[in-house]
């Protein structure tokens, strides 16, 4: 195990906790981590990506149809919301929150406005964490810190 | 974790509920406890996958309700407990709450990032035993085993609380079997069973203990006396004591009262509150929910039970059954119609209770009206399964069944009379905790299995005029038939799980019975039939059921008239209480007859109790056991003109099978000769002590 990878890769996380970017949820994964399932972190944030495109996707066509069905639109958000909660993307969630206030006020152009923020959001800690995961392998350790495949 | 399990995939239960039975070492606890989870989001349901196996669970994830139906009901004791997000777009989470409570009766827990009162309250409402906020800790779940837990024991403490004397070495299984959960468990159950709700619970634990005690013959007027004295002293207040010296009837002990009170409190909570777990009020005979499939699985049950302890050949059960059912028995040869009786028994006294709605409905839905004595099948296709070869058992259960009230009622009192046996009724936790039980001895010895195979049965016949007679007697529970026929479509399950678990919260007390009764190969059969007969019956039954069920628990005045007609202007309920009245006492008389069939006969409803018991705790062998007993071949008549005689309604009572014909069949069985009618001593009913 490279120790500066390590070290590097435990900063990271520090400041993406600090930053709010990530919660204590995301710990709480990474303490799931053990030897039968050492990428367990990373796999789920793929799932998390992979799906929360789609539902983004919802987001995007609720919000275009007209007049927009706020409830639809609510329901889609809770959804998006639940799976971010869910990998500790505290800032993502903050965001969803947000919008689905605007939602509940029929605010199409808060929605729309939120909207991109959470898009925004979303991506921007898609990009940290590959940063984050790919140092991990690159130190030899998953996520969480365990020893695991490269 | 656990080996017969495997990952959390549908091991058939070896017939022991969940962990109990062998799957897991009583040490291991709560390791290998089997969960499901359903959760729209993959996301989060490989996270709850991953803490809950960090928890030594075992564990099966989904992604969809239907699936997740379809998971439990193919396994009914292949989990434990289940935990579902709230929002998922092919099914609200709420409403597979509903489906697992009425079905399974299994413990869920909801979850939802939304932390809304309004949402967490629906939670409760809908019978969810805990509510967990998004993203979800490890921690939290750490402890959801206590859910398992907890409602097991209640279960087992209803059951012991309406186990009767016969029961007390039935009791000693609860005990048993919930020693995987260790010494402290057991600890509870009985500290549980101590702390009962009223002291009645104390009383009937005596009651239980003192085994070979004569039976009082619950009449109808003795049971109006009592209900009049229960209502005087208002349900909460009354305790034995009191409503002994209310009723001053010389000759009646407290204890005495205190097992009856103890199988009407379970009545009525069933009729109200499906998704309590306590045995209060609500537990009535007739769970709201029950369904006309339900109560025929109850039946089946009872019969089974009874047939179990031996007293009553299988071949009696299983031509009781067939009588009672009439045809419908020839799906499986399970007694289903005597479940489906009880269903009958639990739905139609929700029915009832819900009011004048509930009356018209029956009128007007179906020919049903069990006023009219015109047998109207309520649920032909639930009976089917029972068919056997009885065809006068078949007619009775034709109008039983389309009276579907009045067999529930029917079954109701049985269950009142046989209480102590019945106990497995309620103790299953099934919705209609008392049905089965009481329903298997009454319906043997009464024949009015006859009658509540009538319920199943409809379709047979036109012959069973006899039945219909009965089922007046039920009508005047006045079960809406509309709501029998839809129950009748689904509800196997929910009626059905007598004793396996308390529908309670989940709303679906049926899934007691059913659980049971899908342990058992017999049932499993039936209850697919019937919800393939009745697909959307289903639908509407489960909602109904639902609907009823909370509306039960809502008025709970309502039940308890239903349950003492006589005090109530309700018409409907004046019925119920009415037949009750019948069945109690029909279900006493034979048992104090002495003669052989009525030994036979409590035999069966001890066998019922026992049975039912072992369901509650996941006893699908014992169930199996119950199912494969009741196959009998012998038809079995109800007599049904003893019902006749006490609906005063009823002109139909001209059945022409008579619980002699059944009772016949059955005393043949058990070696007896002649006919068993004088052993039911309907007589001693008779018409004229009925106050209608």
């Amino acid at each position: 195990m490279d120790k500066n990878h390590l070290q590097r890769q435990l900063e990271m996380k520090r400041s993406l906790l600090d930053q709010g970017y990530l919660d204590e949820q995301f710990i709480q994964l990474e303490e799931l981590e053990d030897g039968d399932n050492p990428n367990f972190v990373e796999e789920t944030v793929t799932t998390f990506y992979a799906n929360s495109a789609r539902l983004l996707q919802n987001i995007e066509q609720a919000l275009g149809s007209r007049p927009i069905d706020f409830t639809a639109l609510d329901n889609c958000m809770h959804q998006f919301k639940s799976s971010s909660t869910s990998i500790g993307a505290t800032r993502v969630k903050k965001e969803c929150t947000l919008f689905m206030e605007y939602c509940e006020a029929a605010n199409a152009e808060g929605c729309i406005r939120t909207f991109r923020q959470v898009k925004q959001e979303h991506a921007s800690l898609k990009t940290k964490l590959e940063n984050y995961f790919k140092l991990a392998r690159q130190g030899g350790t998953s996520a969480g810190g365990h020893a695991g495949r490269s | 974790m656990n080996p017969s399990n495997g990952k959390g995939s549908m091991s058939t239960a070896s017939s022991s509920a969940a962990w109990k039975a062998g799957d897991v070492v009583p040490d291991q606890f709560p390791a290998g406890l089997r969960v499901l989870v359903v959760d729209d989001d993959p996301t989060c349901l490989v996270i709850l996958e991953k803490m809950l196996r960090a928890c030594l669970y075992e564990v099966t994830k989904c992604n969809r309700a239907e699936i997740a139906l379809s998971l439990l009901r193919e396994n009914k004791n292949g989990f434990d407990i289940v935990i579902s997000d709230v929002h998922m777009p092919d099914m609200d989470g709420f409403k597979l709450l509903e489906h697992i409570g009425l079905e399974m009766d299994l413990p869920v827990i909801m979850m939802s990032a939304d932390d809304g009162k309004n949402v967490v309250m629906k939670g409760v409402t809908h019978g969810a035993c805990d509510y967990l906020i998004k993203p979800v800790r490890i921690e939290a779940l750490r402890n959801i085993w206590q859910h398992v837990v907890r409602k097991r024991k209640n279960e087992w403490r209803e059951l012991e609380q309406s186990g009767s004397v016969e029961e007390g070495d039935r009791q000693q299984k609860p005990c048993d079997d919930l020693d995987y959960s260790s010494s402290a468990n057991e600890g509870n159950w009985k500290s549980s069973k101590k702390r009962k709700d009223e002291e009645e619970e104390t009383e009937e634990r005596d009651d239980s203990s003192t085994l070979k005690k004569p039976r009082v013959v619950w009449s109808v007027e003795l049971h109006q006396q009592f209900v009049a004295a229960v209502n005087q002293l208002g349900i909460d207040k009354a305790v034995p004591k009191k409503i002994l010296e209310l009723m001053n009837v010389p000759g009646l002990t407290r204890e005495n009262v205190a097992s009856h009170l103890q199988k009407y409190r379970l009545y009525l909570r069933r009729l109200s509150g499906v998704s309590q777990h306590h045995s209060s009020l609500n537990n009535s005979f007739m769970s709201p929910e029950a369904t006309f499939g339900p109560m025929s699985s109850l039946n089946g049950l009872d019969l089974q039970t009874l047939a179990v302890t031996g007293q009553l050949p299988a071949q009696s059960l299983a031509n009781l059954q067939a009588a009672g059912l009439g045809r419908s028995a020839a799906k499986s040869g399970i007694p289903m119609p005597l479940i489906d009786q009880r269903n009958l028994f639990s739905f139609e006294n929700p029915k009832s209770r819900f009011g004048e709605g509930q009356q018209q409905h029956l009128s007007s839905s179906k020919p049903m009206n069990l006023l009219h004595g015109i047998p109207t099948t309520m649920e032909p296709k639930q009976l089917a399964s029972l068919h056997q070869s009885a065809q006068s058992l078949g007619n009775m259960n034709v109008q039983v069944n389309s009276h579907g009230a009045q067999s529930s009622s029917l079954l109701m009192q049985m269950a009142k009379t046989q209480s102590r046996g019945n106990i497995l009724n309620e103790s299953a936790g099934s919705h209609l905790p008392t049905l089965p039980s009481s329903i298997g001895q009454p319906i043997i010895s009464n024949g009015i299995a006859g009658g509540v195979i009538g319920r199943n049965e409809i379709g047979d016949n036109g012959r069973g005029t006899g039945y219909n007679q009965v089922a007046q007697t039920s009508s005047m529970l006045s079960f809406p038939m509309n709501h029998t026929t839809e129950l009748a479509g689904n509800n196997f399950p929910i009626g059905s799980t007598p004793g396996i678990s308390n529908v309670t919260s989940k709303g679906a007390f049926h899934e007691e019975v059913n659980s049971e009764i899908k342990s058992s190969a017999g049932f499993v059969p039936s209850y697919d039939i019937f919800n393939d007969l009745h697909p959307q019956k289903s639908q509407d039954w489960e909602l109904q059921n639902v609907g009823l069920h909370f509306n039960a628990s809502q008025n709970a005045n309502p039940v308890q008239g239903n349950f003492n007609a006589s005090q109530n202007a309700n018409p409907v309920q004046g019925n119920l209480d009415v037949s009750s009245s019948v069945l109690v006492h029909q279900g006493y008389s034979s048992r104090q007859q002495g003669s052989g069939q009525n030994r036979n006969i409590s035999a069966m409803g001890r066998t019922m109790f026992s049975g039912l018991e072992a369901t509650g705790q996941g006893n699908e062998q014992i169930m199996d056991q119950l199912l494969n007993n009741l196959i009998v071949d012998t038809p079995v008549r109800v007599k049904y003109e003893r019902f006749s005689d006490t609906s005063s309604q009823n002109a139909l009572f001209a059945d022409p099978f008579g619980q002699e014909d059944l009772m016949s069949a059955l005393l043949k069985q058990q070696g007896n000769t002649g006919p068993a009618e004088p052993d039911f001593d309907f007589d001693g009913y008779s018409i004229d002590n009925i106050p209608v």
